[in-house]
């Protein structure tokens, strides 16, 4: 047996509130995966750490920014990407990420989001589509698979849910990916990508939510949810955006397309200054 | 500042236009908001504006984005404002209760029409007051102002900004639309002699141990630092400790509700304005506030030219509410009467700390009103 190697001090431990641990997510929530891959590319961007802010709405994903050792604001149900705008337009030279959930961003903050990506503001949006509404006990929301059960569709969800990707590249962001927790290296490379890209950047991460979807979903624990996504996860070819293929639908063995989607350089937004035009 | 960013002189405009040059001689910077009648000049203004003086003018998505979009820049240290009116302020309620528990100083400038909905878009109202003190969930002590003239639209949105950022709250100008299109004379002061009550910073360095919402204070505001200036500060909406962290607990909920309600009660000395008009020996006292003072007014000069001893108290902010001048002046007035553009807001108010029935001339809305009824309230109350 080969002894354990004891270190003093992990790489991420200064981005990390360790006197807010322990956290409150559930043994297999996907959360913590993706936020450490964003406390990665902190480290990795090179930028001072006292440049980057995090944002997040309400949620359990939504509880990232109070972990993270940076200028964090938990705000309110929806409203993480205006109140970021503020903290961005104010001090442009931040690096301002909004950390938050599905339900959070693209239910009560839809009008946000479209809105965001449509002025193309250079703020970083890390989504964690989960599927459902996780604190609040596992209702649907807008992201929620056709015919999945939740506990406010106990017959199967019979609304059709938003295609992220494709919506965000309607509206307008430079930058749209698609990973999930099991491929945390592309992620994290993909934040670093999207910190390094002016204008609006959007990342959606799918996450296994053990409590509140998987177990309704006859998925049973968080790494079956990851198994699921081995199985089923395909490359995209960049560039290449067919709706229909971008559409997750859980039930049918329907490949998950993942990777990035839209990288381009449309003119971030920047408030109109006499002196500067 | 440089001057130019002050319109030194005297000018004729609109109480928008007047908001709107108070806020750039208050040094505001980032202006967030949603079009709406009657404050739609503010922001238009503003847009004009700012681009001269480097600032930011953002036309937003709604109301609920306008207003988290100002906490946000107020986080980052601007002084921020936004403009609406009833139906837009409405929207604006959640963040503001999220501004009140994040302590994040910005203004909100209400132009108020005839409510409630959509009511009369083009026309005033004073139906927002209780709105203004008791909108967004929870226990919370707001503060406004109403000013009665161009001329105070622009003096008191400084104001509010000073207000703001020595108390660390959103801070509310209530207008009403005759206020804010009337156009009339207002002296712009030079620069240096504008006012300007800075934001109290912390004066540990970053690095060092700091507990962000701790006080020291007999003024119970914590001192502020801002985003990007390395001191990884946590600030969330729920129930949070010294340390700025959630702590859901009865107890520490308890103790910091108490202190937000209480860090405007302690201040209310520096925060409270109202003016007297013939009040010493009146025995009939009017108050009124915003346009309706001005009606009011000119009924007491008429009543005095009668004979009466009326008196006007003008209410220069709302809330916090200024108990103990009501009940000082219950107890030497023989008559209390309370003109207002709503159904009987503040009214209640007087009759809390007058502890007895205050007349009332009240209107819902849609046109001022006229110094005819109030003449007539101080008429039955000398009979
Ligand atoms: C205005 C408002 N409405 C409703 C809620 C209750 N609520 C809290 S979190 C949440 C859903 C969060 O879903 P999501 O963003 O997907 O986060 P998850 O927990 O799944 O990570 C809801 C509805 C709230 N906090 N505020
Ligand atoms: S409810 Fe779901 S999203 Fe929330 S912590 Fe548990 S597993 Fe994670
Ligand atoms: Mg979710």
């Amino acid at each position: 047996m080969t002894e354990p190697i004891l270190a003093e001090h992990h790489p991420l431990d200064d981005l990390i509130r360790a006197d807010r641990m322990p956290h409150i997510w559930c043994p297999g929530c996907g959360i913590g995966i993706a936020m450490r891959c964003y406390a990665q590319g902190i480290l990795d961007s090179g930028l001072p750490v006292k440049d980057h802010v995090v944002v997040s709405g309400i949620g359990c994903s939504g509880r990232v920014a109070g972990y993270m050792n940076l200028d964090s604001y938990h705000t309110t149900h929806g409203r993480a990407i205006p109140f970021a705008m503020g903290i961005k337009l104010a001090k442009p030279e931040l690096m301002v990420t909004v950390f938050s959930g599905d339900g959070d961003l693209v239910a009560i903050g839809g009008n946000h989001l479209i809105h965001a990506a449509r002025r193309n503001i250079d703020v970083k949006v890390i989504c964690i589509n989960n599927f459902n509404f996780g604190m609040t006990g596992g209702q649907f929301g807008p992201t929620t698979p056709r015919g999945a059960i939740a506990t406010t569709a106990p017959y199967g969800n019979f609304e059709l849910p938003f295609n992220l990707p494709y919506l965000l590249a309607a509206a307008g962001a430079n930058y749209i990916a698609r990973w999930t927790t099991l491929h945390a290296r592309q992620l994290k490379k993909s934040i670093l990508e999207a910190f390094s890209k002016p204008g609006f950047t959007f990342i959606e991460v799918l996450a296994p939510c053990p409590i509140g979807f998987g177990k309704s979903n006859n998925i049973n624990d968080g790494l079956e949810e990851m198994e699921l996504y081995r199985d089923r996860c395909v490359m995209a070819r960049q560039g290449e955006m067919n709706p229909e293929e971008l559409e997750i639908d859980l039930r049918e063995d329907k490949p998950i397309l993942i990777g990035k989607f839209i990288d381009r350089d449309r003119p971030p937004f920047h408030p109109f200054m006499k002196g500067q035009s | 500042m440089a001057a130019e960013q002050v319109r030194t002189g005297l000018h004729f405009m609109s109480g928008d236009e007047a908001c709107a040059e108070g806020a750039l001689a208050a040094g505001c910077r980032f202006f967030g908001g949603y079009p709406i009648t009657p404050s739609t000049e503010i922001a238009e203004h503003l847009a004009r504006r700012l681009p001269e003086v480097n600032g930011v003018f953002v036309q937003m998505e709604d109301e609920l984005a306008s207003m988290a979009i100002i906490l946000g820049a107020s986080a980052a240290g601007a002084r921020a404002m936004t403009a609406t009116s009833g139906p837009g302020f409405s929207l604006m309620m959640e963040n503001i209760g999220l501004g009140m528990m994040l302590e994040l100083p910005c203004v909100v400038i209400d132009v108020q029409r005839g409510s409630p909905s959509t009511g009369l878009p083009t026309m005033p109202g004073q139906s927002d007051v209780m709105q203004a003190r008791w909108g967004s969930h929870g226990d919370y002590e707001s503060i406004a102002y109403a000013p009665w003239s161009p001329q105070e639209m622009f003096d008191l949105t400084i104001h509010c900004f000073n207000v703001a950022d020595r108390y660390r709250l959103p801070v509310f100008l209530l207008a009403d639309e005759v206020v804010g299109h009337m156009v009339e004379r207002v002296a712009v002061p030079a620069c240096d002699s504008i006012e300007h009550w800075e934001r109290k910073h912390a004066a540990t360095p970053p690095g060092e141990h700091f507990e962000p919402f701790k006080i020291t204070d007999p003024d119970l505001v914590p001192p502020i630092v801002h985003a990007g200036e390395g001191y990884c500060i946590h600030y969330t909406g729920l129930t949070h400790d010294e340390r700025g962290y959630p702590d859901m607990t009865a107890a520490t909920h308890n103790e910091l509700v108490t202190r937000l309600v209480e860090k405007v009660r302690v201040n209310r000395e520096n925060i409270i304005r109202t003016e007297g008009y013939s009040l010493e020996d009146a025995e009939i006292v009017v108050i009124a506030y915003g346009c309706t003072a001005r009606s009011a007014r000119q009924a007491v000069r008429e009543a005095r030219q009668a004979g009466i001893r009326a008196g006007l108290l003008r209410l220069i902010s709302l809330w916090p509410f200024p108990e103990e001048e009501i009940a000082r002046l219950a107890t030497r007035a023989r008559s209390l009467i309370v003109a207002e553009m709503n159904l009987g807001q503040i009214s209640r108010e007087v009759e809390r700390c007058a502890r007895r029935p205050a007349r009332g001339v009240f209107h819902a809305g849609g046109m001022m009103i006229p110094p005819d009824p109030i003449l007539q309230a101080i008429r039955e109350a000398s009979a």
